[in-house]
């Protein structure tokens, strides 16, 4: 019940902030908001992995970036009319969102799925060792590649349109943002309801039960691997319009591991904790660095404060009951 | 049914199973006996797939499945229960079943339908609590039950997931007086529509439901037959039964 409400309240402040803040003219912050909405997509699809199925990827970074780049590439061409790439068959550069969005969320979910197929043959902190080391191998091969500004990034000209409307201004590409969350949050909470989220969470909590029962742990694990891995990707081309510039540090571990973060802070296996989880955090490095340059020094310890005292993250704060611990 | 062919299984220089064959026929109830330590959970693991044999082979319906690992073996009909039971402790009593149910269905891609709405899983959970006596503890978390509670569910589960063989691991081990007589009824339906190997220390519920039994000691098995012969084998007697019958 009170969950309910807090998911009501929370939607309501999402759908209001951008009134609010054109009204106290403050529209600038619509941006800021756009990239929390970004890296709360991101943080949620992790949560299928993390706080679902028990994978803790510290390698999702590679996916968030990958999809950046895709979104961001694509832009890139088609500002320069050039071909991304020409052989076996010719792909041009796009600015239009429903090919752009679907076709980040495609690689990077190929990429979740082949990284996935590997990992998950791995247990614990191998798991967690492979995932990290598979994420370095993507950030390298992206600096290694100097049409793209290797170390430097790539400018990203413009933005996407939406069947043609453009998403430029703060306030179209916010809309966008949030609309895929919600799409998101809906669809993955009656996933982990049903037969797939049985099975996700079953293989979590006992692994040898799940095993003698007969569910194909390995499948079902790769499938969550993948879908979140695509998500991911999805919300890196959201960040990429936002920030109009992708570089190598979206796909660095610094990055995965701020996503595990959201995921831990807000509260793991509640998909709404994560999205909460990725709004503190940002705030709270924005508020920080404003203060001292010295702002992870007091981050750090507050985080352990929250991780140690409030098990169950801050969702279960507010919304009084958690996931698991 | 179920075969066990020279079924070996080392740990370090201790043979855990030494060359173990035994068949348990259609229907039949084949209890495996022997002293702690004797290997019987481990003859347990690699019927189920859960070990492999260092050598030897494991039959099913004349296929041979020793490669296959445990859920492989669980989608070809084969379910067990465990000596030291095996939940999903933060899911309710009616979803442990009901995951069972969804593995025997083979169905776990589902995105949308909620899994208590989904009349495939329910219809057949909700008679197998009932069954299990434990329809009214079906919404609160499986670890919350009692322990006499988790043992009913976990054989509920088992047969949830309608096997053609059961493997079961001391099913009555802490239960109470009471309840052992209640599990060995619920099992005496179950002949001659399961095949059941049933490893117990209960000499009792061993003699109740037994068509044949086989005798483990040291890894090795010493003695199988009736239970009219295995009562009287001297070996026996000496080895392990003597001193359980005759108190
Ligand atoms: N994973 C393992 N590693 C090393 N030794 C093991 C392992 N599993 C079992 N053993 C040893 O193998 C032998 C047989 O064990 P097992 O559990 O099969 O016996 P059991 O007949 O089921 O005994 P109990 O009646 O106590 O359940 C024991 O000596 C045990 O210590
Ligand atoms: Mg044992």
């Amino acid at each position: 019940m009170r969950e309910r409400a807090a998911v009501a309240v929370g939607l309501a402040l999402l759908v209001a902030a951008p009134f609010v803040l054109e009204a106290m003219d403050e529209a600038f912050l619509l941006s800021v908001l756009t990239r929390m909405l970004a890296y709360a997509l991101a943080a949620a699809a992790l949560d299928l992995v993390l706080g679902y199925g028990g994978m803790v990827s510290f390698g999702h970074g590679a996916f968030l970036g990958t999809g950046a780049y895709v979104a961001g590439v694509l832009l890139h061409h088609r500002a320069d009319g050039t071909a991304v790439i020409d052989w076996p068959v010719r792909i041009g550069g796009t600015a239009e969102a429903l090919v752009a969005w679907p076709a980040a969320a495609l690689v990077s979910g190929l990429l979740a799925a082949a990284i996935g197929a590997i990992s998950l043959r791995t247990r614990a902190v191998h798991f967690i060792m492979i995932t990290l080391a598979f994420a370095q191998m993507v950030f390298f091969l992206v600096l290694a590649l100097p049409q793209y500004g290797g170390t430097d990034g790539l400018m990203v000209p413009g933005r996407n349109v939406l069947v043609g409307a453009s998403l430029a201004g703060d306030a179209p590409l916010y809309w966008a943002a949030l609309a895929l969350l919600v799409a998101f949050l809906a669809f993955a909470r009656s996933a982990m309801a049903a037969r797939f989220g049985l099975a996700l969470k079953g293989a979590r909590m006992n692994e040898r039960r799940a095993l003698a029962l007969g569910v194909p742990v390995y499948r079902i694990r790769l499938a969550a691997f993948t879908l979140s891995g695509a998500v991911a990707g999805l919300a890196g081309a959201v960040l990429a319009n936002q920030s109009s510039f992708v570089s190598p540090d979206l796909l660095s571990w610094q990055r995965s591991g701020e996503l595990m973060v959201m995921v831990i802070l807000g509260g793991q296996g509640t998909l709404f904790g994560p999205v909460l989880g990725a709004i503190a955090l940002l705030a709270a490095e924005e508020e920080l660095a404003a203060l001292t340059e010295h702002w992870m020094l007091i981050l750090g310890p507050a985080l352990l404060v929250v991780v140690l005292f409030f098990r169950g993250g801050l969702w279960r704060v507010v919304a009084g009951k958690g996931g698991h611990a | 049914m179920l075969e066990a062919r020279g079924l070996t299984r080392r740990f370090g220089a201790l043979a855990a199973n030494e060359d173990v064959t035994l068949t348990l026929a259609a229907g039949e109830c084949h209890a495996v006996i022997g002293p702690n330590g004797a290997g019987k959970s481990t003859l347990v693991a690699m019927l189920a797939g859960e070990q492999r044999p260092d050598g030897g082979s494991v039959m099913l319906a004349g296929e041979d499945i020793t490669s296959l690992g445990p859920a492989a073996r669980a989608r070809r009909g084969i379910a067990r229960s465990f000596q030291i039971t095996q939940l999903c402790r933060d899911l309710t009593v009616r979803e442990n079943v009901m995951l069972a149910v969804q593995a025997a269905s083979g169905w776990h891609w589902g995105f949308l339908r909620a899994a208590r709405n989904d009349r495939g899983l329910t219809v057949d959970a909700d008679a197998s609590l009932a069954a299990a006596g434990l329809a009214s503890r079906a919404h609160i978390p499986a670890g919350l039950l009692s322990h006499g509670e988790q043992r009913q569910l976990e054989l509920a589960i088992a047969l949830s997931q309608a096997p053609r063989v059961l493997l079961l691991d001391e099913p009555a081990a802490g239960l109470g007086a009471a309840e052992t007589p209640a599990l060995a009824a619920r099992l005496a339906a179950l002949k001659g529509r399961i095949a059941m190997l049933l490893v117990e220390h209960d000499m009792d519920t061993v003699f109740a439901l037994a068509d044949r039994i086989t005798v483990l000691a040291g890894g090795r098995v010493i003695a199988s037959g009736a239970p009219a012969e295995i009562r009287a084998n001297r070996a026996v007697r000496e080895a392990y039964l003597g001193d359980v019958v005759d108190a």
